[in-house]
């Protein structure tokens, strides 16, 4: 009998989450303002597909960073409530009169969830591994700053400096995602060429470490993650309590949204995110016992794109004859004033979501330009527009080029996505007003990017973008002409036209100026030539939409990703007593 | 053969099934892809009689209706006039049934855009079944041929062909037509993609009832009065034309009944996996399509109709294959 308890004791001492370490009087813990919670529970969180890998120098795809999120930590992080900047593992920075010149001050006495100390040599290490050309990492291009790498130095021991070519507005932004890396662990596989091989799905749960709330537990392939708590985590809450309150994450790799709406429904999970707005209505009329957030319209923006591409080295002479409107300023402002965005936001989005005329959506509070014209749907001025342009109708109503050939062209769209699906069918119907003969092609998701990308073969796609950081750096990639998601243009020499060219100059300039209050006009500038030029015919942007169950603690889900768990550090599971004290 | 009195019955109804989506345009107050954005997924209408004329009411919120709950019902017009459409080649704009506008009534719902499930499910059948039809006339008719010489000649000329239809039998037909799509142009328009997919459904269904005739030509041909023919000089031609295809009528006849709904409902699978009839077009199949979404499935039932189309099609057609083969079975004894 004894020994059946001993085995008993054993077992739960074995299988039980690590308990938090004291807090140590030199360790210079971040003290979190939320609300001071429990400890214990496993909070579970359905995920569209397995992680592709726990590296996160090299993860690229969003399935892999969100788990990367809970076990890694970065030196400045961007709050997803405030979208400010904020201390992480660094407790302070200071930037020099130049704007060259970042000193950031590292917290001491943390450590790593293998109880190892956190110092410089683990920032100039993580920082030699991302900016090195051979690890090629995603967020490399985010660290050249004028054509360089940002250059790092060590002051002392928890002290360093980053050192940039050249002004960089908000370069403390960039700080943000990356995750610092032990060196104690990584610097040998490194050295030896193996870095690439380092962290994926099948290393043993010990051998990563990082600084973020929980370290991995253990990994079922096609069924779960599962996190546990970091005892050595650097957060405390107001009572001094080591963070995090969850004993355990767990990530079950769910497949579709309608998937992981069933597992939530179903109690499997406890938070669920990226809600479309028909299965936000599904969670909404079962009533109470579901926390459910409409965070308002998100950042990202769904548009038309039409190839202005260069095909001359493509063999394409269809899409070339098509190119003839699509490069008319007057066709695409014409296909702009036809279209009924509310009608797509009701349709698409059950009315949660909000239409757009220009890239930067209400939900960017902090950049938006509200001085952009918002004009009713206006057929008249569409038929108007296009007659200016030399286009004339058919007796059976068909549009005609000035050439006098019928105006039809296709719209691809990711067959994936149907709320795309929907504004296409939208459009279409839209453009067949004007007598335009439009057709939807729905395309598996890759494919479509392959065409947009590489051959350029298609005529119009409907496409969305943004969802990540708010600021206007995050969009040089789009806006500027060599950018490497300039979609209309891509791989642009020089700026194919004036207006490009004008906006090289305002983003370049807004990037190298650090004052706010500047930097909006500029931004305001180039959203004013966007909405002007329409080199993308913006539809709508969708809100954000969460639900939780009611026993999840400090859930104060955000407009930017990741959502839900960006305080995960903070989250906990009410005690019954409590649930019911509260209700 | 004389229909007999069993098969009337089923045959009419079939009749008159098909007779209905043949006048779509007049049964459909709606034009199929007029959209009315500001009424998506619309619940059916209710319907009320009041001194016996009908009227249609609107789902509406009972707290907003307030005191006066009737006053979102409105009369049911019988023979009106509304969009235009061509029926045989002739201009119309009569309708069995609507409302004044601009109110609208949807006697089993509206879709995702507002547009009028019962116009959809009507054009969209017109569609499915015109697809069913004529690819189980195309089928059948290169099964008989094929059949009827493999069974006759026998041989190599049997072997080779009967190789054939294994081949054709072990083909998966959803990967062939996904590889078929992927080397056609982006879009086609939607007389393309019928004439696709008849093509498609017919070459890959002729193998099974070909293995079938072919079996009662096996049979036929070693007849007693077939051998009499060929004894008294007859040639091929004239013993297959005469003595030896009308053996294959019956299974024939009740192929067809069995094939129909069974190739209305390929078109319906392909068009559920967006590679049949493509929006704003309807059909059945791609009218299904949308209850992929689980929101849908469980929150619209009216969505849902094509379904029930589908299994109505196909017990009528059942029954008639039934009733045909009870006939035969009674003639023959």
């Amino acid at each position: 009998m004894c020994l059946w308890w001993l085995l008993q004791l054993l077992a739960v001492f074995c299988l039980a989450a690590p308990s938090p370490a004291p807090l140590q009087p030199k360790e210079e813990v971040q003290i979190s303002q939320a609300s001071v919670g429990q400890y214990g529970g496993r909070l579970v969180v359905g995920l569209r597909a397995e992680p592709k890998t726990l590296n996160p120098v090299t993860a690229q795809d969003s399935v892999s960073r969100e788990v990367i999120d809970g076990i890694m930590a970065d030196l400045v992080h961007i709050n997803r409530a405030t979208q400010q900047s904020e201390p992480g593992l660094a407790k302070s920075w200071k930037v020099s009169d130049d704007g060259l010149n970042y000193t950031l001050k590292l917290r001491r006495g943390i450590r790593f969830s293998d109880g190892q100390p956190f110092d410089a040599d683990d920032v100039l290490f993580s920082f030699a591994v991302y900016t090195d050309e051979k690890i090629d990492s995603p967020q490399r291009d985010l660290l050249v700053i004028g054509g360089q790498p940002i250059r790092i130095s060590k002051l002392d021991q928890y002290t360093v400096r980053f050192t940039l070519a050249q002004p960089y507005a908000a370069a403390e932004r960039l700080f943000d995602n990356i995750a610092m890396l032990p060196r104690h662990i990584l610097e040998k596989p490194y050295r030896d060429g193996h870095f690439l091989e380092q962290w994926s799905l099948s290393t043993p749960p010990a051998q990563i470490v990082g600084l973020g709330p929980f370290r991995v537990k253990e990994y079922l392939p096609g069924q779960r993650i599962v996190l546990e708590r970091n005892p050595y985590y650097w957060k405390a809450d107001l009572a001094k309590h080591r963070l995090p309150y969850l004993d355990e994450l767990v990530f079950v790799f769910s497949g579709t949204e309608d998937a992981r709406l069933m597992q939530f429904e179903a109690g499997e999970t406890d938070v669920v995110n990226r809600l479309s707005s028909q299965n936000y209505s599904l969670l909404s009329r079962q009533g109470t016992g579901i926390q459910l957030d409409d965070l308002g319209p998100s950042t990202e923006y769904n548009f038309v794109l039409f190839n202005l591409n260069d095909l001359a080295a493509s063999h394409l002479p269809e899409i070339e004859r098509k190119q003839v409107w699509f490069r008319d300023l007057r066709f695409r402002q014409a296909v702009s004033a036809a279209i009924d965005r509310e009608g797509i936001v009701r349709v698409a989005y059950g009315g949660r979501g909000a239409p757009l005329w220009g890239n930067v959506s209400p939900g960017n509070r902090l950049w938006v330009n509200a001085a952009i014209p918002h004009p009713a749907r206006s057929l008249d001025t569409a038929r108007q527009l296009l007659r200016s342009a030399g286009f004339s109708w058919s007796t059976s109503g068909k549009l005609l080029d000035p050439r006098g050939q019928t105006v039809e062209f296709s719209i691809i769209v990711a067959s994936s996505n149907p709320q795309r699906m929907q504004m296409a069918t939208i459009v279409q119907d839209d453009l067949s007003q004007l007598g335009m003969q439009v057709n939807v092609v729905p395309l598996e998701f890759r494919a479509l990017l392959q065409r947009v990308f590489q051959n350029y073969n298609y005529e119009a796609t409907i496409l969305g973008l943004g969802g990540g950081d708010a600021d206007p750096n995050a969009e040089m990639n789009v806006w500027v002409s060599s950018g490497s998601t300039h979609l209309w243009h891509l791989g642009e020499t020089r700026p194919a036209t004036a207006w490009e060219a004008q906006i090289d100059g305002l983003m370049n300039q807004q990037m190298l100026t650090l004052n706010y209050k500047r930097r909006k006009r500029l931004y305001d500038q180039v959203q004013q030539i966007i909405a002007t030029n329409l080199p993308m015919v913006f539809l709508a942007t969708p809100d954000v939409l969460v639900a939780a169950k009611p026993a999840v603690g400090n859930f104060h889900p955000a407009a930017l990703e990741p959502s839900t768990l960006w305080n995960v550090d903070q989250l906990y599971l009410r005690r019954q007593q409590e649930m019911a004290r509260s209700r | 053969m004389r229909p007999r009195r069993g098969i009337l019955l089923p045959l009419a109804l079939l009749v008159l099934w098909h007779l209905g989506f043949l006048c779509a345009g007049f049964l459909a107050p709606y034009d199929p892809g007029e959209q009315a954005r500001e009424l998506p997924y619309a619940a059916p209408a209710r319907w009320q009689f009041r001194s016996l004329r009908p009227y249609a009411c609107e789902t509406i919120d009972p707290q907003s209706a307030g005191d006066n709950p009737q006053a979102s019902c409105y009369p049911i017009r019988f023979l009106v006039r509304g969009w235009p459409y061509r029926f045989f080649g002739i201009s119309c704009n009569l309708h069995l049934f609507g409302v004044a506008s601009p109110r609208r009534v949807a006697i089993i719902g509206a879709d995702a855009y507002g547009r009028d499930v019962w116009s959809r499910l009507l054009f969209g059948g017109r569609i499915s079944l015109a697809i069913g039809l004529l690819a189980t006339l195309i089928s059948l008719a290169v099964a008989m041929v094929i059949g009827t010489v493999s069974g006759y000649y026998g041989r190599w000329t049997d072997e080779l062909l009967m190789a054939g239809a294994e081949l054709f039998l072990i083909v998966p037909w959803l990967y062939s037509l996904l590889a078929l799509r992927a080397m056609l142009p982006l879009h086609l328009s939607v007389s393309a993609t019928f004439l696709l997919v008849v093509s498609v459904i017919a070459s890959l269904g002729w193998a099974r009832p070909m293995r079938l005739i072919r079996g009662v030509v096996l049979s036929a041909r070693e007849r007693n009065y077939v051998l009499a023919a060929r004894g008294f000089g007859a040639s091929d031609a004239y013993l297959l034309r005469r003595h030896v295809a009308p053996a294959t009528s019956g299974v024939l006849l009740t192929q067809a009944t069995l094939l129909v709904p069974q190739f209305v409902a390929a078109e319906a699978a392909l068009s559920f996996f967006g590679l049949g009839i493509s929006e704003p077009a309807s059909s059945w199949g791609n009218m299904l399509a949308v209850l992929q979404q689980y929101s849908v499935l469980i929150s619209y039932w009216w969505m849902l109709a094509p379904a029930f189309a589908l299994v109505i099609t196909s017990v009528m057609y059942c029954w008639l294959a039934q009733a045909i083969q009870r006939s035969l079975k009674s003639s023959s004894t």
